[in-house]
């Protein structure tokens, strides 16, 4: 047996058998493809498997949140701004395999004795858990020098508002996470948010970053957006909207401030406010943008519209008499009531002594679809726009539906309702010679023409009238501001309800523009339901009015085009209103 | 083997060994380089922050409250009331 395969091996000239050849080379091809077949299996059957096993084990992906870009004024204040902070993450198992390091933790972090263990046991199951989110960074990097195992930070971008409840209402308030919740936040959402990126790590058992695997995708930083409010101008409104408000003990109030000549919004403050920097504050009442979201009946402030539709048509000039003895009469169900009852007036003493049943008459003469038109031009029933979000667009019926009654309603503001944004636009287009501005609210982008609403003529004629209310007896002349001519219009709107008007709850409505020759600004004051006496449009809104306008025109350094400033130097300085947020 | 085989060997020998130690040499630089990578970022995190900060301080210190309450307690200042317009030459 021994000397067989030593025969078999060994043939003459050292020549190898070919069947051992043969074995060898079989033996090696089946481990080869044994060896094959289990990469195969390894490398792309469970490939995948595998993979996330060993990911899950060992790499990680760190989001890397974006920046999310500031939301500023028209000169680039910042009204919002992000800043970093640290959220602190533990692995509760980790933690409380370390147990020396809890006292200091809960020395640093505030908690209570025996809190921390509680809070870490409770969820000790968990790979991820805040222990606090939105930290001041310095004091969380005294929490990380601990050095205490599976303590770890992640930096997050927190929104500071630093110009608190000034600009509450325009510029809203994102979560705790960043999204937008409110308003100019939510509706610009997703050029602010930017793009978060992330990037791949590996991390030991302990979950310390020992390797990093390159950047998977960068983050994109939000844009930085501007919107068209002045925070200067801003602050003033709020500040005399807020002192009103809380003068006249009302239930609320809101103003506009407008650029009449390119629609841009330069202040719109709300009451009651909150402060967006204080999540406890974010309740449902102080929330509202009254000027977007609510809807009310123009009253008075309506009767310039009609006069200049009245005066487009050619059926009236601004000589026009208008018989309004005795101060009311009666169309079927209906009374229309003067409250300064007079004679034979013409369309500026109209105006400016407010005469319903001089409107009413000029309503019923022009006809319903003549006086729906008119509204209609001046933006009645078209939402603004504006980019501000939840706008109701008012009730505004087809004049077909309207009778006798519907007609002199109208004639006088009731029966429509608007919100603030579409009653000052509609004075923009008088202001801006009869072009129909669109609002803008949001700075850039390409601006939209204006349409026309009536002639140049018309509006400049509607202006001379209009100024006659704030000068003499006329209803607003605690809206005037010295040195400049005022166009404007009062208004005192009974509220109602379900079936009828309150008597003793109103809207108090100053709606002017200054200067009157060449107006720069347009302004609406709406004080809700003052529970003082006064309530007439021009005793509340007024002095409102007349306050910020007084700023605004120095600041913006617009000229006078009134009296010599020198008569008007005994006009009592405004009572320094305080901080409103004191 | 003839001498060229040898001479063939020893420069793959000689290949090997240096491509090993250019990739040695360029693995550390890579880790310095993520190293400086992680410095620069940390310093751009802290560069931010400190811009946020200031802009923030900034804002603050500059509230229109603040300062109209400075401007008219501190400083008893008030609205001009009289106020000239000179129109310049173009």
């Amino acid at each position: 047996m021994n000397e067989l395969p030593e025969r078999e091996a060994r043939r003459p000239g050292g020549e190898v058998a070919p069947w051992r050849r043969l074995v060898v080379m079989g033996v090696l091809v089946v481990g080869a493809g044994v060896v094959m077949a289990r990469a195969f299996e390894l490398q792309v059957v469970q490939r995948d498997f595998l993979t996330a096993e060993g990911n899950k084990r060992a790499l990680r992906t760190v989001t890397v949140p974006a920046y999310r870009g500031a939301i500023r004024d028209r000169y680039g204040e910042p009204l919002a701004l992000s800043a970093p902070v640290e959220s602190l993450w533990v692995i509760p198992a980790e933690v409380l395999k370390a147990p020396e390091y809890l006292p200091a933790l809960s020395k640093l972090l505030e908690f209570g004795p025996g809190e921390l263990r509680r809070f870490l046991n409770v969820r000790r199951e968990k790979h991820f858990v805040y222990l606090r989110r939105h930290m001041n960074p310095a004091e969380a990097h005294r929490v990380l020098a601990l050095k205490a195992p599976g303590v770890f930070s992640q930096r997050e971008y927190r929104r500071y508002y630093p110009a608190g409840e000034v600009t509450g209402h325009v510029v809203g308030f994102t979560n705790i996470d960043g999204r937008g919740q409110e308003v100019m936040e939510a509706a610009l959402d997703t050029p602010l948010a930017g793009k978060a990126g992330a990037r791949g790590v590996v991390r030991d058992r302990s979950g310390r970053i020992v390797e990093q695997s390159g950047d998977f995708e960068s983050a994109v930083a939000g844009r930085d957006l501007p919107l068209t409010l002045d925070l200067r101008l801003q602050y003033i409104a709020y500040r005399e909207l807020k002192a009103a408000v809380t003068g006249h003990r009302a239930h609320g109030g809101l103003i506009v401030v407008l650029d009449a000549r390119t629609g841009e919004i330069l202040a719109m403050a709300n009451q009651p406010g909150y402060n967006p920097n204080r999540p406890e504050d974010r309740d449902g009442r102080g929330l509202r943008n009254r000027a977007v979201t609510d809807l009310f009946e123009p009253g008075s402030t309506i009767k310039p519209l009609l006069i200049a539709q009245a005066l487009e048509l050619g059926r009236y000039r601004p000589d026009s008499v208008i018989d309004t003895a005795p101060g009311f009469f009666k169309i079927g169900s209906l009374t229309v009531r003067d409250t300064h009852p007079q004679g034979a007036v013409n369309l500026a003493r109209v105006l400016s002594r407010s005469s319903n049943v001089g409107a009413a008459r000029i309503g019923l003469a022009l006809g319903p679809a003549a006086v729906w038109s008119g509204y209609q031009k001046f933006g009645f029933g078209d939402p603004v726009g504006a980019g501000y979000p939840g706008e109701a667009t008012g009730v505004f019926r087809p004049s077909g539906d309207w009778g006798q009654i519907a007609t002199a309603t109208a004639s006088y503001g009731y029966g429509i309702s608007v919100n603030a944004l579409q009653l000052v636009r509609a004075y923009a287009a008088l202001a801006n010679d009869g072009l129909l501005p669109v609002l803008r609210l949001v700075a850039g982008g390409e601006a939209v023409p204006p349409q026309r609403a009536v002639s140049v003529k018309v509006a400049r004629q509607v202006r001379r009238l209009m100024e006659d209310v704030t000068v003499g007896d006329g209803t607003g002349v605690q809206a005037a501001v010295p040195g400049y001519r005022v166009a404007g219009k009062t208004g005192t709107v009974r509220k109602h309800t379900t079936g009828g008007y309150f008597d003793d709850r109103h809207q108090s409505v100053f709606i002017g523009m200054v200067p009157a020759e060449n107006p720069r600004l347009v302004g609406l004051v709406m004080i809700d339901e003052p529970r003082n006496k006064e309530y007439y449009g021009g005793q509340v809104a007024g002095p409102v009015f007349s306050n910020v306008m007084r700023s605004a025109v120095r600041q913006l350094q617009l000229a006078p085009d009134g009296t010599p400033l020198t008569s008007t130097a005994a006009v009592p300085a405004p009572p320094p209103t305080r901080d409103p947020r004191t | 083997m003839t001498r060229r085989d040898w001479a063939f060997m020893v420069a793959l020998v000689l290949t090997v060994v240096g491509s090993a130690l250019i990739v040695v040499k360029t693995k550390h630089e890579n880790r310095t380089l993520v190293h400086q990578l992680e410095q620069l970022r940390a310093e751009k995190a802290r560069l931010e922050t400190e811009w946020a900060q200031l802009q923030l301080e900034e804002a603050t210190l500059a509230h229109h409250g603040r300062v109209e309450q400075i401007a008219r307690d501190k400083l008893k200042m008030s609205e001009p009331r009289d106020t000239r317009v000179v129109r310049s030459q173009q």
